[in-house]
């Protein structure tokens, strides 16, 4: 039966077939349906609820079992309570609130000098060739180059105060924020910048009327990503002779090996980083607001 | 700013002058409205140069409404940038009004293939993006667009933005705002190449009217050769590979055209006419 439905198929060959196909009827490939493994398809609501959970509680399980079971001495890896105790140690100390001030404002500093920078220059070089040229040979060697390897360079250039730490920061997303912008002008399609012109717009126009409103969400977008990297680029400028500072309390508590306080200022920094970030989100909902959101 | 006399015009060394003469309006004393003259160009391909459209001849009277047809690729979109300035020629100068054409200007208005309203805008700031740029008052440019939103019959999506509106919506409201800025000519690269046919046929209803209202002068490309005779008073048919101008057909239909003259003897006669040419 195999056999005459694919008469140019030796037995033996079709043989491989038959274990899995039945009547060696050959038939189309069709998707079958799932829920858990859909894609770009909503899922039901209790496995929306469900796995966040799972996302959340699996791990922080996982700390409970080695910690709380002593698997892992408590030196390496304290309590979740422990680690809620030392954060209350350090907001008691009158600390906390000083360190996150200072980290916050040098973030910030650094992240909106780079936004001044990157901006225009990244609009620059997306839109004019020569501008592209010009600066290309400068941004893309840098941006390969480790700004940790600068640390010493800007301690001997900016010294050891405030500004060498925002300039660290600064150095740090930069470059990745010009080339992101740059690449977000270049998906601009043709027409709309030819619609532009015939409709009587000057090159500065195009610039300050089209591709810049064109690109904003994308440009919302990469400070969105790269405001990350400026709290990465911050623990290492709080390498430099910092006095205060989340990230130099995670060096002071390695000093005095208090990992529950280290931990819990790297979850405060987490913690900042979802909150700027979702704050970003909004800012960007409302500037931006025709761009369709597909996850509210 | 290069003027050139309507004698000129007619004497060019074209192969295809002798037939092209009969088609010109020369005889009418009105300057044309726009003029391309011997237009060629040609582009690299694989470093090999592939002409793309070779001494193209082509002019509109004021208030005409031509349609460009040809095969896909035969230039013919290529052909419409060079005239609004988007891309320069490799030889030959395109005029409107007797100006030499030298870059994109807001004389020719162009309505493209795909939705290029501008997203960040609502309906009513794309219409008064080019009036902004006119220096119009601010009365004059809440008039037009008004008006110019009745026109397109969007006037109660005036702030919508783009992503709300349909396709047929969205190509209303580029046509408004091509429109709103009063260009001397009016360019349109297959605008409704991407509608389905109802909303084709609406908008080609529609835009047949606005010509007739407003006797604007308009240079349509369409690879639609029923939607040329419908719309157009004069199809001109591009041939390909390299793209040229082969024939000219005046369409001489009642100036007032419904939607049933397309089942017409005369204009499917037409229309086997232009099919039979492409």
């Amino acid at each position: 039966m195999e056999f005459r439905s694919f008469p140019f198929l030796t037995p033996s060959f079709t043989s491989l077939f038959s274990a899995k196909k039945t009547a060696g009827v050959m038939r189309s490939r069709r998707l079958r349906p799932s829920t858990f493994w859909s894609v770009r398809r909503g899922i039901p609501k209790p496995l929306k609820i469900l796995m966040p959970i799972l996302g959340a509680g699996l791990p922080l399980l996982a700390w409970v079992v080695l910690s709380y079971g002593r698997l892992v001495p408590e030196i390496f890896l304290p309590t979740p309570v422990q680690v809620l105790r030392a954060g209350g140690e350090l907001l008691k100390d009158g600390v906390l609130l000083g360190d996150i001030f200072a980290s916050t404002s040098r973030v910030l500093l650094g992240f909106l000098a780079a936004a001044f920078i990157s901006i225009p220059l990244g609009l620059l070089m997306g839109t004019f060739h020569t501008m592209e040229s010009l600066f290309s040979p400068i941004v893309g060697p840098v941006r390969y180059m480790p700004v940790a390897a600068f640390v010493p360079l800007v301690m001997i250039w900016a010294g050891i105060g405030e500004p060498a730490k925002i300039l660290i920061v600064f150095l740090g997303i930069v470059l990745y924020n010009v080339t992101m912008i740059a690449d977000a002008v270049k998906f601009i399609p043709d027409e709309i910048l030819n619609a532009a012109y015939t409709l009587g717009a000057s090159r500065p126009v195009l610039l300050f009327k089209v591709i810049f409103p064109a690109t904003l969400p994308s440009i919302i977008d990469t400070m969105r990503t790269n405001i990350a990297g400026a709290w990465n680029f911050l623990i290492l400028s709080e390498l430099i002779a910092a006095q205060q500072g989340l990230g130099f309390r995670i060096i002071q508590s390695q000093r005095y090996i208090q990992t529950d306080k280290a931990l819990f200022c790297i979850c405060i920094i987490g913690a900042i980083g979802l909150l700027t970030d979702y704050a970003l989100k909004k800012l960007g909902m409302s500037l931006t607001p025709w761009v369709e959101h597909n996850h509210a | 700013m290069t003027k050139f006399s309507i004698t000129e015009l007619s004497t060019h060394k074209n192969p295809l002058a002798s037939h092209h003469a009969l088609m010109l309006p020369v005889a009418e004393f009105a300057p044309p409205k726009l003029c391309v003259r011997e237009v060629s160009k040609v582009f690299r391909y694989q470093s090999e140069p592939l002409t793309v459209l070779e001494n193209i001849n082509l002019v509109l009277s004021p208030h005409e409404f031509v349609c460009l047809v040809g095969a896909s690729g035969c230039g013919k979109s290529t052909l419409l940038k060079i005239v609004a300035g988007l891309t320069s020629p490799s030889s030959g100068q395109v005029y409107v009004d007797q100006d030499r054409v030298t870059g994109p200007g807001s004389d020719r208005g162009m309505v493209f293939q795909s939705y290029s309203l501008f997203p960040w805008l609502t309906v009513a700031k794309n219409i008064d993006f080019g009036l902004k740029l006119q220096n119009l008052s601010r009365v004059e440019r809440h008039e037009r667009i008004a008006y110019y939103l009745d026109v397109v019959g969007l006037t109660r999506f005036a702030n919508a933005f783009p992503k709300q509106l349909s396709g047929g919506m969205k190509q209303r409201a580029a046509i408004a705002r091509a429109l709103a800025n009063e260009p001397e000519v009016l360019l349109m690269d297959e605008p409704f190449g991407s509608l389905d046919a109802q909303t084709k046929e609406q908008l080609q209803l529609f835009m047949r009217d606005i010509w007739e209202r407003t006797q604007m002068t308009i240079l349509m490309v369409t690879h639609d050769v029923e939607e040329a005779i419908f719309l157009a008073s004069r199809v001109s048919i591009m041939d390909t590979h390299p793209g040229r101008i082969k024939q000219d057909v005046v369409i001489d239909l009642p100036e007032h055209r419904a939607l049933e003259m397309k089942s017409e003897p005369s204009f499917l006669g037409l229309k086997r006419q232009i099919t039979s040419l492409i």
